[in-house]
């Protein structure tokens, strides 16, 4: 209906927009303005296509769009806050599934007729495709059954996985070197379908062996992988709005993982390499095992003299609030607090929850405003002059021996500095370590206070107390 | 188990061993409570109060130390009260058990259980019950008010119509926990206070309160000893110590002073030149008085002027705060019962395995248990939590240029490889890649680290952009690439709706 002129600038007003649409999340105030950029690009490149592409079956084509966009709104507007991290993993599988998909329809497609170096070219890219969208499936299915619980989270450490991984990838170029021959012959579906499954497994196997507080490392590598998958499926099919695309998101992807990387002192490789502690470096017991002296519990009435009284306030939330579902009483509790004048800021660690800024959506769904909320290298330098810190269902991020202990498996990893403040309040329903299998001298200190107990109720009870 | 308060009988002892309030909670923890009559008149606690908590109130001494199981007192039992004592009863007061070692005899000869609320182990656990430092808090805050009652000067500097007042100068040597009370009393007075120790991990403290750490230019001596008190020094270092003081007294106003040594004399630290070297007005208050006193011109339990310094020598600062320190004692006293009566029944349980209570017990069933096995741990935070910049340190190493160079060669020869063979609609899709690369390196960077879960679900709808591939392929003749497109196109979309309402619901909730 319109020409491949008209198209092709959509294409690029989409790009625009999508960049536009990312550069709007730089902060609050623009982020809104951003998904809506981002909304109307995707608009115009579909109408775009549907107009001046597609010439046929536009019945089915409309009754596909309508089923799955109901499905994403009714699944966008049941989500917990809490179980983001799910919701993000699964849909991550969801383009690697298309990625899937079109590439296997495009190597069916006869009308094409390649030959030589262009017919090579087009192979890699079909099986790049396929393979990166098949791993990001398996693997962002994996990541969403550990996040949801369903799968436990604890690492599957395989013997000699890595041999394992290493002969998973050798087997990936190898079928890959034998479908780009038999390709050239006019076959090649046999390869495909096998390094399929050998990208399947692979995905798997990478996430299961990864534990639950690395998943802000997997949740965000996914998301660039499914990133490389789209612009793979756009150099197959020449299309640079995919490969643009693609590529945003991709390398997005791949700076949250270095930032999460970073924030957890960690190589990127030894994360995806799974397995905590295991590779090298020594074992937990060395940080913790000598006699760390007693600590000090605390009632929450307690507690909630120790606030009131306080005119600096930190809070840091960890994994174990949004556990707990205790965002609505923290804020509640905020709220008590700042109108007695007392001056509360939470402090998030970047590796805090199971997403990168998965505390912050979660502080925004309890309608904390998002001006009292830090990011860790904003507020650590206060903390001498902070009366009371709560911690709530958090330890690693922490835990002092990562600044002293050069012998500790989280040496070097930046902290929250909470011990330097007059008291610290820890909120824990025991004296388990945390996901490094740690100990935490913080609990042990002078000036640390343990509130044991589940965090809701707890909080519910300095909230009564307040 | 009945608990009985009697009236304090020590010649101008004005505390009292509980308050209404804290009765409440004792009768609340299953206890009965008894209080001699006129045991809380000097502290301003009248029979009445003490009978609207719910105590009865006992017409005479004797009366009362027949009836009760537990007997708490502030000052050790007198040779009257001591004879009184049952083998079945508890007595818990403060006894200095080391300086009274014929009043311990006669207790354990009782065989009565004693608890000696000074000898509570300086544990963290046990600071809640800790007497020593509620006293000692009471007697550093009570001894910048007496100095204020004999200075006759403002503390705080002041610039009026009628002239300029310059602010007082207080110097507090020793910063325990009396120490660092008369630091925050002064200063918030709007004094100018000074502040010395012989262990250098109270500097920290000091500063903390706004005072100034007086810095003694001496090699490393480390002044603390077990328990987080100080210990002896060297002579060289006490000479170096005194000349500091005798430079320091003729520029101060106040000198208040808390050295104190556990189990020995007070350290002679002002000389009597040094005192009298101060200006005319100027106040010394020697807390170390009942010791033998910091200050050689030292009178216990005197006021004395001389050459026109009044020398503060008060042994019982913390009975002339009666009501505070009633009320600070008499929780400790809580603390302790509660922790000692694990069932809330009213029955106390003397458990050797407990270490707050085996330091606390100095005699039972007619056994000398004092002093106590040393406590495992002291309350000094442990010396060896080094700086953290090693660690970070050893994270700089200077960065190697061989291997980025070795990696960018490799990536520019296989650039070139690529494009020696690829086709030339090839490389303007690559182009273009590697500038996407680029952009979203530069875009993604400025994004908020709040923004990072909306970033990743914004991120994913577009990545749904994939769906055009699906589009492409759905008008196919062959009905099966035809069906497996129309079913990417439903996920894909899926995907596209799901991405942006949760961005855009989440963005919502952002707020200032």
């Amino acid at each position: 209906m319109i020409n491949a002129g008209i198209v092709t600038v959509s294409y690029i007003i989409a790009t625009i927009l999508f960049i536009l649409a990312l550069g709007g999340l730089s902060n609050q105030e623009t982020a809104r303005r951003g998904n809506w950029y981002g909304i109307i690009g995707m608009a115009i490149a579909l109408i775009a296509t549907i107009l001046g592409v597609v010439t046929a079956q536009y019945t089915i084509l409309l009754v596909a769009l309508l089923i799955g966009g109901s499905i994403g709104l009714f699944a966008a507007s049941r989500v917990q806050m809490t179980q983001m991290p799910e919701l993000v993993a699964i849909l991550h599988s969801l383009v690697g599934v298309a990625a899937v998909a079109v590439g296997y329809v495009n190597f069916m497609d006869p009308t094409e007729h390649l030959t030589g170096v262009e017919l090579t070219i087009h192979d890699i890219e079909t099986y790049l495709g396929i393979l990166i969208g098949a791993v990001t499936f398996s693997g962002s299915v994996i990541a969403f059954g550990k996040l949801s619980g369903r799968i436990s989270g604890n690492p599957m450490i395989l013997p000699a996985r890595h041999w394992l991984n290493l002969g998973l990838l050798i087997g990936a170029i190898w079928f890959g070197r034998e479908f780009v021959m038999q390709s050239a012959a006019g076959t090649g579906m046999e390869p495909l379908i096998i390094m399929t499954v050998i990208a399947l497994l692979f995905g798997i196997h990478m996430v299961m062996a990864i534990g639950g507080a690395d998943m802000p490392v997997v949740v965000s590598m996914l998301n660039s992988y499914s990133g490389w998958a789209a612009s793979a499926t756009g150099f197959m099919l020449g299309n640079d709005l995919l490969i643009v695309t693609g590529a945003l998101v991709g390398s997005s992807g791949a700076i949250l993982s270095y930032i999460m990387c970073r924030a957890m002192n960690r190589k990127f490789l030894a994360v995806i390499a799974g397995g905590f502690g295991t590779g090298g470096g020594s074992p937990a017991a060395a940080g913790g095992g000598e006699d760390q002296g007693e600590v000090v519990p605390v009632e929450p009435l307690e507690t909630a003299e120790l606030l009131s009284n306080a005119k600096e306030v930190m809070i840091i939330p960890g994994y174990g609030m949004a556990v707990a579902q205790a965002q609505h009483t923290v804020f509640e509790i905020t709220r008590t607090l700042r109108e007695k004048g007392v001056n509360v800021r939470f402090g998030i660690h970047p590796v805090a929850g199971r997403m990168p800024g998965h505390m912050n959506v979660l502080l925004a769904e309890a309608k904390v405003p998002y001006d009292i909320v830090y990011e860790m290298d904003e507020i650590n330098e206060d903390f001498p002059d902070v009366d009371v810190s709560v911690v709530i269902g958090a330890n690693d991020i922490v835990n002092p021996s990562a600044l002293t202990d050069p012998d500790s498996p989280i040496a070097g990893m930046p902290v929250l500095e909470c011990w330097k403040g007059k008291v610290s309040i820890v909120l824990k329903r025991s004296m388990a370590t945390g996901y490094a299998g740690v100990q935490n001298p913080l609990f042990f200190l002078d000036n640390t206070r343990m509130l044991f107990g589940d965090a809701k109720a707890t909080l519910d009870e300095v909230l009564k107390a307040l | 188990m009945r608990i009985g308060v009697p009236k304090e009988n020590f010649a101008g002892e004005c505390r009292v061993a509980t308050t209404p309030d804290v009765a409440a909670q004792l009768i609340k923890l299953g206890f009965d409570v008894s209080v001699e009559t006129g045991a809380g008149a000097k502290s301003s606690f009248s029979d009445n109060a003490y009978r609207d908590a719910g105590c009865d109130v006992v017409a005479t001494t004797a009366d009362l130390w027949s009836q009760s199981d537990i007997v708490m007192k502030v000052r050790g039992p007198d040779d009257q009260e001591a004879a009184q004592l049952r083998s079945d009863q508890t007595l818990i007061s403060f006894l200095w058990p080391g300086q009274n070692p014929e009043l311990l005899e006669k207790l354990t000869g009782t065989g009565a259980t004693v608890l000696a609320m000074d000898s509570v182990p300086r544990i963290s656990r046990a600071q809640k019950m800790d007497a020593l430092s509620s006293m000692a808090n009471i007697a550093g805050y009570r001894a910048v008010v007496e100095a204020a009652q004999h200075i006759g000067r403002f503390f705080t500097g002041q610039i009026t119509a009628a002239g300029k007042v310059p602010p007082a100068k207080v110097l507090v040597i020793g910063a325990g926990v009396a120490g660092l009370a008369a630091i925050g009393a002064a200063k918030s007075m709007g004094a100018i206070v000074r502040s010395f120790d012989t262990r250098p991990e109270v500097k920290e403290q000091i500063e903390s309160m706004d005072a100034e750490f007086l810095m003694l230019d001496f090699e490393d001596e480390d002044g603390s000893g077990e328990g987080g008190y100080a210990k002896v020094m060297s002579d060289e270092f006490i000479k170096a110590e005194m000349e500091l003081f005798a430079e320091q007294a003729k520029d101060i106003d106040i000198i208040i002073t808390t050295a104190l040594i556990p189990g020995k004399p007070a350290p002679r630290l002002i000389t009597a030149e040094t005192a009298r070297s101060m200006r005319d007005g100027s106040v010394i208050v020697d807390l170390a008085a009942e010791q033998g006193g910091n200050c050689e011109l030292t009178v216990p339990g005197e006021v004395t002027v001389d050459s026109g310094v009044t020398i503060i020598g008060y042994t019982d600062l913390p009975s002339r705060l009666a009501a505070q320190s009633s009320q600070l004692y008499a929780t400790n006293l809580r603390h302790l019962l509660t922790d000692m009566t694990p069932e809330k029944d009213g029955k106390i349980v003397v458990d050797f395995e407990d270490e707050v209570v085996r330091g606390t017990t100095v005699c039972k069933d007619g056994e000398t248990t004092w002093p106590p096995p040393a406590p495992k741990l002291s309350a000094a935070p442990p010396k060896a939590a080094p700086a953290p910049e090693p660690v970070v340190e050893k994270e700089k190493k200077p960065r190697s240029f061989v291997g980025p160079a070795i990696g960018m060669a490799l990536a520019g020869v296989a650039l070139l490889g690529l494009g020696a063979v690829a086709p030339a609609s090839f490389m303007a899709h690559f182009t273009v890649f590697v500038l996407a690369c680029f952009v979203g390196y530069m875009v993604i960077w400025n994004v908020t680290a709040a923004l990072h879960t909306p970033l990743m679900s914004v991120t994913n709808a577009i990545s749904s952009i994939i769906v055009i591939g699906a589009l492409m392929q759905i008008s196919s003749d062959n009905p099966l690439t035809m069906w497996i497109a129309a079913v990417t196109v439903g996920i894909t979309s899926i995907n596209i709706a799901g991405g942006f309402a949760v961005t855009r619901r989440m963005l919502e909730m952002f707020r200032k």
